[in-house]
């Protein structure tokens, strides 16, 4: 009803003069004073503005229902007020407590659908353009509404490693392709020296499933590219761990029943927007010797480095970095047996890169 | 009632920038778009009872960065659609694209087949395809079109709405602009949809680091550490990737309006953006609202007030001096889009430096403890001293710890989440008691020194044509993973629920809460009808809007009548939320069922 915009008189303040409304009203109320007295005063005004106020506008609240009614505006005749004159910044409706006049949620149950609401998929729009015209775009919007599939690959490290005469380089990397909850991953991480080629490399294939908002289990095969190229059975959980590491745990069960283990853990502090210090350790675990492999019962091996990127862009960041690395018990005897030192360190400087 | 001539029919729509030719570009004539299709920056006007759309795709330029456009009528945004209310209009939308597209007209009230929603409303309007909207305009305001088909909004296919009053117009100016809110991006829009599924705050360059300047502890640090959430996110997509555009115009590319001293000046803002909340000001002026979501409001005076994806606010101002700058800063500081109020042509006033990046607070977890919390009416503690401020939000903690000690927090205890919210990874989050965060000025406004507009400043100009308590309630809640970029309603993408809609009954009353239990605000939107917020406005008169944001860790409430029968989209209108499935659909029984 444009009858009913009567309130439009309201609108009539604009008509005056932004410049001419007196604001010099803010901040002069120095003290906080009883809510009470408050209220009087406004009412005072508005009465000086010939405004209705009711008397006992400003009677404590007896519950948020009846502070509702008495903070009502509606109830004031908008229609005598001249507003012209009017302050605007006592007249904010902001500076009333709201919060004690929002109603009735008490009153209103919590229920389904009436019977009349009807049940079923949505099917209005097939009564006006057939069920089939709507096919193909109901299908696209269920895809577009939370169905995307991605898929992508991450080089976490992919470095040469400097260690006085022998170096060498490493890549440990990840693709995948799924939703948000199941993934397939094709993981690879390798290792070697620029004499000797490829020393040790794994490939594995998994299958992901979230497990809780930031976990994923995963499960599959691994296969040893290296050596006696043993297959495993390979359990694992990937997520992010509260104070945001990021943590990959794997048991592995080989085609000759050896059990290894191998867990790690790296964190990402930025020191710039784009400088970013990652601490890094990985530990690897055994329940037997594996002699044809160098490894021994127990602790096998622990890594832990610290590497510096920058990020050129958020996909591609050189960095530099050091990575320790010791063989221990059996499989340091191993090594000793084999003429390798069994702890060696790495000056690294490599790239992380993903699309 | 003012004595100046009513000028409102010459609404200038794209500023002093406008071209106003309407001469059929080149590339709707058949040239070749993939070399030297180029999309102008700002709109026309159309109007008449028939008016022809034409979806076409060219490259954009802002600022010296080109980009892919799919574009309406060769512009960015398209054209401006000046209807009438009680006529009838045809808007005919022909797709030139190789691709699907479509035509939302945001807010407007008609036929559900005709809303322009692929999969919900119609099948969407193939390549080569015309399709027609024809429907009675049953109202006036401020109102905005956009694409519902894949990411194309992102690209630039949005323009403005703005339908006169049959009568008379209760808000007198003698300037009457449009304003457009968006964003430009040279990326392409799947790409940036892939971008957020894979790095979490790949587009934030303004994260805690060992060298920010943010008021964070030691212990709060880790306490963001421990949630593994971040304190810096604000918006997911930011001014590392967009040029934040007033109507098509980049903040160094000059946007002008006119005025003489004197005058008043009613702008009519709507964030068409995809992803971003503006925090609007005009330096030393005072911005009286008059309406929200294009129905009439009694005027607020603000000073400044936070506009959510697809909101709309029409102010009038009076300008004083030579020039204003009008600011839109992104929610996050990371950029802002630029429009200046000039007395001449060229007139500058300063512009403002971006303020500090804003930080999430104990409120924004859903964190409200009783002092603070469960609506805080504490009336000792109101302070009328703050005259001429906002009120601070009684439920938002001031500080953005507050000292809290978060050790002992379960923050995602979900036996607090009804049967009703599907419990999965899909949720990272469940705030532990939220409370009804309407009288919130926004991230990062509830200390500034000024007055912010907050939602319970609102109150209808017009009572309200339904006097009835809602018969019943419904609890929705808006659920996300950060992390792996899920978002959905009650812990279900919608494409786990494609055939579970919202139910109404036909004309039913129904009150629903909207409960956020995520700390990014969501700006939800029912296509087709408007709702009242239930905000404490005096009885019948809640205000009407089509969009309400949600704050992090709180709730909004409102009424809704479910008049208007049919499938009708409702969704976060963050457009790689909705992407993600935080979308539904309501389905209003036809009046025969009832």
């Amino acid at each position: 009803m444009r009858t009913a915009l009567l309130p439009g008189i309201a609108m009539s303040a604009l008509a005056s003069p932004v410049a001419a409304q007196d604001h010099s009203m803010h901040g002069s109320h120095g003290e906080p004073a009883q809510d009470q007295t408050e209220c009087e005063k406004e009412a005072a005004r508005h009465r000086a503005m010939g405004h209705a106020v009711p008397a006992g506008e400003c009677a404590p609240p007896e519950s948020p229902e009846k502070d509702r009614a008495e903070m009502d505006h509606a109830q004031m005749d908008h229609s005598e007020m001249d507003h012209s004159q009017m302050d605007h910044g006592a007249m904010n409706h902001s500076e009333m407590d709201h919060g004690a006049m929002h109603g009735s949620e008490a009153e209103i149950p919590i229920l389904p659908p009436p019977p009349s609401a009807g049940s079923g998929p949505p099917t209005a729009a097939d009564a006006i353009w057939g069920v089939d015209a709507m096919r193909d775009s109901r299908g696209a919007l269920a895809r577009d509404g939370g169905g995307m599939m991605t898929s992508g690959l991450i080089l976490d490290r992919f470095e040469y490693r400097f260690r006085g005469g022998e170096d060498g380089f490493l890549w440990d990397g990840d693709a995948w392709y799924g939703g948000d909850l199941n993934r397939v991953w094709l993981e690879s991480e390798g290792e070697g020296d620029f004499e000797g080629g490829v020393e040790d490399a794994d490939v594995a294939l998994l299958y992901g499933r979230a497990i809780s908002p930031w976990f994923d289990l995963q499960a599959g095969v691994r296969q040893d590219l290296t050596g006696p190229k043993r297959t495993y059975l390979d359990l694992g959980i990937q997520g992010l761990a509260p104070y945001l590491f990021e943590v990959e745990a794997d048991v592995y069960v080989s085609n000759k029943g050896d059990v290894t283990a191998t867990a790690e853990v790296e964190l990402d502090q930025r020191i710039t927007q784009r400088l970013v210090i990652q601490p890094r350790a990985e530990v690897s675990l055994s329940a037997q010797d594996v002699p044809e492999l160098g490894i021994g019962a127990g602790l096998d091996t622990i890594e832990a480095g610290v590497r510096l990127r920058y990020e050129i862009a958020r996909e591609f960041a050189p960095y530099i970095g050091i990575e320790q690395e010791w063989k221990t018990g059996g499989s340091a005897d191993y090594a000793r047996d084999a003429g390798e030192d069994p702890s060696a360190t790495n000056y690294v400087l490599g790239v992380h890169f993903w699309f | 009632m003012p004595s100046v001539a009513l000028s409102r029919r010459k609404l200038l729509g794209a500023g002093a920038l406008a071209t106003g030719a309407l001469a059929m570009p080149a590339w709707a004539r058949g040239a070749d778009l993939a070399h030297g299709g180029m999309i102008r920056a700002g709109f026309d006007e159309v109007s008449g009872a028939s008016i022809d759309l034409i979806v076409g795709e060219g490259m954009q330029v802002v600022q010296g960065q080109y980009g892919h456009a799919v574009a309406v009528n060769g512009s960015v945004p398209g054209p401006m659609l000046r209807l009438k209310e009680g006529t009838t209009v045809s808007l005919n939308v022909h797709n030139t694209l190789n691709e699907d597209t479509s035509v939302h007209w945001h807010g407007l009230l008609l036929p559900f087949h005709l809303d322009g929603v692929p999969g919900v409303s119609f099948p969407g309007i193939g390549p080569g395809e015309t399709f027609t909207a024809e429907f009675p305009v049953r109202q006036s305001g401020t109102y905005w079109w956009h694409s519902h088909s894949a990411l194309q909004e992102q690209t630039g296919h949005y323009g403005p709405i703005v339908i006169d009053p049959a009568g008379p117009d209760p808000v007198q100016a003698d300037r009457d602009y449009v304003l457009l809110l968006s964003e430009f991006t040279p990326m392409h829009p799947h790409r940036i949809m892939d971008r957020l599924k894979k790095g979490e705050g790949y587009f934030n360059y303004q994260q805690t680091s060992f060298t920010d300047d943010y008021p964070l502890d030691a212990d709060e640090r880790r306490m963001w550490g421990r949630m593994r959430m971040m304190a810096t996110d604000i918006l997911d997509v930011t001014g590392s990737t967009y040029t934040y555009l007033a109507n098509g115009h980049g903040p160094e590319e000059g946007l002008e309006f006119a005025f003489n001293p004197g005058e008043r000046v009613r702008i009519r803002v709507i964030n068409g953006s995809a992803m971003s909340f503006f925090n609007v000001r005009i330096p030393g002026a005072v911005m009286h609202v008059v309406a929200a979501d294009g129905l009439n409001v009694r005027p607020v005076p603000v000073e400044e007030f936070q506009i959510g994806t697809a909101e709309t606010y029409d102010i009038v101002v009076e300008p004083v001096g030579e020039a204003m700058t009008i600011v839109a800063e992104a929610m996050d500081r990371s950029g802002m889009a630029l429009a200046t109020l000039a007395s001449r042509p060229g007139a500058r006033a300063a512009v403002p430096p971006l303020r500090d990046p804003p930080l999430l607070t104990m409120a924004d977890m859903g964190m409200n403890h009783g002092a603070h919390g469960g609506g805080g009416i504490d009336h000792s503690s109101m302070d009328h001293s703050a005259m001429g401020h906002a009120m601070p939000a009684k439920t938002t903690a001031p500080e953005p710890m507050d000292g809290m000690d978060m050790s002992g927090m379960d923050m995602r205890d979900t036996s607090k989440l009804p049967p009703t919210v599907k419990v999965g990874p899909g949720i990272d989050m469940v705030a532990t008691n939220p409370v009804d965060r309407m009288g919130d000025p926004g991230i990062g406004l509830d200390k500034v020194p000024h007055r912010v507009l907050t939602y319970n400043d609102l109150t209808a100009l017009k009572r309200n044509d339904d006097p009835r308590t809602p018969s019943r309630k419904l609890e929705i809640h808006l659920t996300g993973n950060m992390e792996r970029y899920m978002w959905s309603f009650d812990g279900q993408k919608y494409s786990s629920v494609t055939d579970n809609p919202i139910r109404f009954a036909y004309n039913e009353r129904v009150r629903v809460k909207l409960v956020n239990n995520t700390m990014m605000a969501h700006p939800i939107h029912l296509h087709g009808h408007f709702f009242e917020l239930v905000n404490g406005a005096p009885e019948g008169f809640q205000p009407q809007k089509h969009t309400a944001i949600v704050q992090p860790g709180g709730y909004a409430e409102f009424d809704v009548t479910a008049d208007e029968p049919g499938d009708w989209a409702f969704h976060c209108h963050l457009l790689y939320h909705m992407h993600s499935g935080m979308f539904q659909v309501v389905t209003v029984a036809s009046p025969e069922a009832a």
